[in-house]
């Protein structure tokens, strides 16, 4: 079902948080709300299951507005980041509680229950209590008490903060593979980049209250829309330096990156430029001097971050190799169609 | 006990000091069943006369210890279920609910929780003779529940301030009413502090001596502890193993609570602590 936020305002007391958000999800389709804590992510989230009010603007589940309505009538799965199971209740009457409410018999509870513990994979679970469940099944247990009432729209609130590294990467896919399997709308919150771009279909990176970018994940990392964008996604982050355009070269100390044809025409005076670790290295020729000031190994890849003689910093991921040394001196190229050139106030040239 | 911590010396000292005590229970108890011999404190003779206020006829112008007994309890267990169930849904307000006032009330309660209460006891009188449940077991129980109420409000909201919220949300969002969301999915969260609400409620009002004997002073509604003043403030026959075998039996219900209850009990201290 799709879901249209449109003009949505929220004051906290005379705080305005979020003033004039529009934002419309497809149905079927998994949006990720992306954004540094106090973006106001989770105000959008909260408001959209109706635990805040809205102070203006409207809230469509396709054709019913639901603004007005209270979170018991709008039909919306909710997964808490710490789960909320209800810890007095086993695993089936968790899951059971909101089809009790609606007063179904309980041939028709057992059979949904039953069902939606196979899609969730803890059908062995049902008679345990909450406690007695590691972090990856507890939210396996939300998950499935947030969708067995067939909701219009699922919204999931920092859902993976609170595992451990291994189940993330497991529990990233299997939310993914649930929310194809069942179809259902859905809002991922969260403030981790590579939980948005793994599991969404498309991203609204948010900042003071405002929907910097909307887009798919691969276009949003390879074409920000300024310095905040560029910033926020990519790990290792990606490094900015300041440049000056000369005839056909970015300027930077004594080194010069060839301005890519694309960007030609629009650049002049000073620039800021966003090279991504994956661009910068010895694959790419040579052009850039300096020293390397800090060396991490990841294992499969080599993290440099290579100073410049005025000082800024470039980092460079690499397969691992030959390991350099702090303080080797090394003469590195810059892949420049992949460069990207800012205004010196952070817009996207 | 771990290495570094010797136990015994501690035992030791915790003997002696509780030594003084011990005795004088021992007697209490042993000074029911026997008589000494006059000018001897040592018991001589087992005795059961001195339970015989259990059986007998009172003598006129007292009451019987049953009836005594059923007042008592009475007032203890409405007392402790009024102050209980409005503790129950006044704490959740007022951890839950955001109205006009709030911190007013909560300001109020440990105002009241700790206000001596005794010198409202002419207020009260006034008040009661004025209703008219002057000298009734229900102006007691009354103004007992009234005076437990602070105590009780504010160890719930203590018990229901460490629910996180988002078991409500869930609650919510499941479709569940406010009321539904309290009833089955909060009230469960804080039913240790219930459970030890109740039992302290309760033992506070069989132990309430102040307050029956000022407002309520008749035999009608007399409970033990006036029951117990009355005989000893008797002139004209004193009789202290009769006291002492009224104590024991005063004494045996909170003793058999405390030790079939003290893990509950403890619980107010464990979870009421968070203001």
């Amino acid at each position: 079902m799709q879901l249209r936020l449109e003009n949505f305002t929220k004051k906290f007391d005379n705080l305005t948080v979020i003033d004039q958000l529009n934002l419309t999800v497809e149905s079927g389709e998994m949006m990720a709300l992306l954004g540094p804590s106090g973006c106001g992510k989770s105000t959008t989230l909260f408001t959209i299951c109706g635990i805040h009010r809205m102070n203006g603007g409207t809230l469509h589940f396709g054709d019913r507005d639901v603004s007005n309505l209270p979170s018991q009538q709008r039909n919306v799965g909710v997964v808490f980041q710490n789960y909320a199971l209800y810890p007095h209740m086993n695993i089936r009457d968790n899951i059971a509680f909101p089809l009790r409410v609606q007063k179904l018999d309980n041939a028709t509870i057992a059979k949904k229950v039953a069902e939606i513990a196979e899609l969730v994979h803890i059908p062995e679970l049902l008679d345990r209590k909450p406690a007695q469940l590691s972090g990856g099944q507890q939210q396996r247990v939300a998950l499935a008490r947030a969708l067995v009432r067939k909701p219009d729209v699922l919204l999931l609130d920092e859902p993976l903060a609170n595992l451990d590294a291994k189940l993330r990467l497991e529990m990233r896919s299997e939310i993914r593979r649930i929310q194809l399997e069942t179809g259902i709308t859905a809002i991922l919150v969260t403030h981790d980049q590579v939980e948005a771009m793994s599991m969404c279909d498309r991203i609204a990176l948010m900042k003071g209250g405002k929907i910097v970018q909307l887009s798919e994940p691969d276009q949003m990392y390879n074409d920000p829309v300024d310095t905040f964008v560029a910033g926020f996604l990519g790990n290792p982050p990606i490094s900015f330096l300041d440049a000056q355009v000369n005839a056909d070269v970015f300027q930077v100390g004594p080194s010069q990156i060839t301005i890519a044809d694309s960007l030609r025409a629009k650049v002049n005076g000073a620039v800021k430029l966003g090279i991504r670790p994956e661009y910068f290295g010895p694959q790419f020729g040579t052009g850039i001097t300096g020293k390397i000031s800090f060396v991490e190994t990841q294992g499969r890849e080599d993290l440099y971050n290579v100073t410049l003689p005025d000082g800024s910093v470039l980092r460079s991921i690499q397969a691992a190799g030959p390991r350099l040394k702090l303080g080797d001196s090394v003469n590195w190229g810059i892949s420049h169609d992949h460069a990207l050139a800012f205004t010196p106030d952070g817009a996207r040239i | 006990m771990n290495a570094n911590f010797k136990s015994w010396p501690v035992i030791a000292i915790l003997s002696l000091v509780s030594l003084p005590l011990l005795i004088m229970f021992v007697f209490q108890i042993v000074d029911t069943f026997t008589n000494p011999y006059p000018g001897s404190i040592w018991p001589q003779m087992f005795t059961i006369e001195h339970w015989r206020f259990l059986w007998e006829e009172p003598a006129t112008g007292r009451s019987s210890i049953w009836a005594v007994t059923w007042n008592t309890f009475v007032f203890a267990s409405t007392t402790a279920v009024a102050v209980t169930s409005i503790s129950l849904t006044a704490a959740y307000a007022l951890s839950r609910l955001n109205f006009p006032a709030r911190r007013f009330f909560l300001a109020g309660l440990i105002v009241l929780h700790a206000f001596p209460t005794i010198t409202l006891i002419i207020a009260i009188f006034l008040i009661l003779q004025f209703l008219g449940l002057y000298n009734s077991l229900m102006g007691v129980i009354l103004v007992k529940a009234a005076l437990e109420l602070p105590f009780g409000i504010w160890i719930m909201k203590g018990f229901y301030d460490t629910v996180p919220w988002e078991i409500e949300m869930a609650g919510v969002q499941d479709g569940a009413s406010r009321f539904t969301v309290w009833w089955k999915l909060v009230l469960p969260q804080v039913q240790p502090g219930l459970a030890a609400l109740l039992i302290f409620s309760f033992l506070s009002g069989w132990s309430e001596f102040v307050l029956p004997l000022v407002l309520a002073p008749g035999n009608d509604a007399q409970v033990l502890s006036t029951y117990l003043s009355a005989l000893i403030l008797d002139d004209a026959k004193p009789d202290f193993n009769l006291f002492k075998s009224v104590g024991l039996f005063y004494a045996i219900p909170v003793i058999v609570i405390y030790l079939v209850f003290q893990k509950k009990l403890m619980n107010i201290y464990g979870g009421g602590s968070k203001g």
